[in-house]
């Protein structure tokens, strides 16, 4: 018992990360994760062993689902690429990228991504994350990796032209 | 990419950047790489886009963690939230008993007024699936500790003798239930979840309409398992899984079979 909430302790900092990669939102973001920890203390009892932290991210992968298929039910209210700010040189220009090139990615090979290379969880942990098998995994992270170059490599041209 | 009867597989090039190699394949890659540059840029760009991902977020994990999200918070506000649950699960049984009677009286006028089809209680049970799915504080009105008392209440306004099923064998608790407005009156409505957090709804409104076969109905996220049974419409929704959502259906429909004629 004690043991397991010292392990949900250790692991809120790293959420938290995860969360605000996900959600682009540090506000949102720490509803997620207090959403997550509240659910992962009332279900303690369902726990069965296992890793809390694969455990913890998964219920706030299934979390964060659950709060876009909200939004998709909502009419988008401003797409992405309104939020830019207008320029793109400078120190910060690097992390809006990456921004946005998330953003184009399907959900589950954006949480696969983030979770391999934020969370440095291995391939076996993420698929239990998932509920997939590893090679869906990596093919989501593959999938994931062509995307976001192709969007850095054209992306970005096309994006300064406008300007 | 990789043609085919290259040595180096684009898996295990994937496998190479994230650790997931043994430690020859390792030295192997490392030294495949080095005669094929084409492949080394592209391992190259995705080392760059993880360096990139982990330099706009990895500071986040450094940051100290604000009040609401410490642990002995988290505990002391759910408790407190399960208080407040109880008393006001204890006031909704009030007020049950008190307008239930012309509650019931409604109900009859609009089932008379507007025969409703058999669909529109999928439609309507994934609605409610869809709006209250989300939640996590307030997902019902009645906590699953109170399941009797809950049985009770939603089956006085139906006025219907309501079942809800036990889905523990099948890794699901009952988070509780709560009444809805149905295309014919009051609508009970329970919500199970598994350890993942996944939820599954039942949903059962009265019908006027002869016993049905099971259907089954489902977009892109979420589907459904319907069907009418002694004038009960039942819906079961859930993520858009067939397979697991059978799962569910059939312990459910167990459970609230009264003739025991139906197969699944």
């Amino acid at each position: 018992m004690a043991a397991f909430h010292q392990n949900v302790e250790a692991t809120i900092p790293a959420l938290r990360r995860y969360a605000r990669a996900l959600t682009r939102d540090s506000d949102i973001a720490d509803d997620l994760v207090q959403d997550t920890l509240v659910r992962a203390l009332r279900s303690e009892h369902l726990f069965h062993g296992g890793d809390v932290r694969s455990w913890l991210y998964t219920i706030l992968t299934n979390l964060n689902r659950n709060r876009l298929r909200s939004l998709a039910r909502r009419p988008a209210l401003s797409p992405i690429e309104d939020n830019d700010a207008p320029d793109l040189a400078g120190p910060e220009a690097g992390g809006r990228d990456i921004e946005r090139a998330l953003a184009t990615l399907v959900e589950d090979q954006r949480n696969a991504l983030l979770l391999v290379v934020l969370e440095g969880l291995s391939y076996r942990e993420v698929a239990e994350v998932q509920g997939v098998p590893i090679g869906t995994v990596m093919s989501r992270l593959a999938r994931a990796r062509v995307q976001i170059k192709n969007y850095l490599d054209d992306g970005r041209p096309a994006l300064r032209r406008v300007k | 990419m990789i043609d085919r009867n290259s040595p180096v597989t684009e898996d295990e090039l994937h496998a190479y950047i994230d650790g997931e190699l043994s430690a020859d394949r390792m030295d192997a890659v490392t030294t495949w790489l080095a005669d094929h540059p084409e492949q080394a840029a592209l391992v190259a760009s995705w080392r760059a886009q993880a360096e990139s991902i982990r330099a706009r977020y990895g500071a986040a994990i450094k940051e100290p963690v604000p009040q609401r999200l410490k642990l002995d918070q988290v505990l002391n506000q759910d408790r407190a939230n399960g208080r407040s649950w109880a008393t006001m699960a204890a006031a909704a049984a009030i007020v049950a008993f008190v307008v239930g009677g012309a509650a019931g009286w409604v109900a009859r006028g609009t089932s008379a007024a507007a025969p409703a089809g058999f669909d529109v209680f999928a439609t309507e049970a994934l609605d409610a699936y869809r709006l209250y799915v989300v939640e996590v504080r307030h997902p019902v009105e009645v906590p699953g500790s109170e399941r009797t008392h809950m049985t009770q209440w939603l089956s006085k306004r139906l006025g219907e003798d309501l079942r809800v099923p036990d889905l523990q064998s099948i890794g699901l608790k009952l988070v509780g239930g709560r009444l809805l407005p149905g295309p014919t009156g009051a609508a009970a409505f329970y919500m199970y979840e598994n350890s993942s957090g996944e939820r599954f709804t039942m949903y059962c409104a009265k019908a006027d309409l002869p016993e049905t076969a099971l259907r089954y109905t489902a977009d892109e996220k979420v589907a459904a398992f319907y069907w009418i049974d002694d004038n009960i419409a039942y819906v079961i929704s859930g993520p858009a899984d067939r397979e697991q959502l059978e799962k569910v259906t059939k312990a459910a429909y167990e459970q609230v079979d009264k003739t025991g004629a139906k197969k699944l």
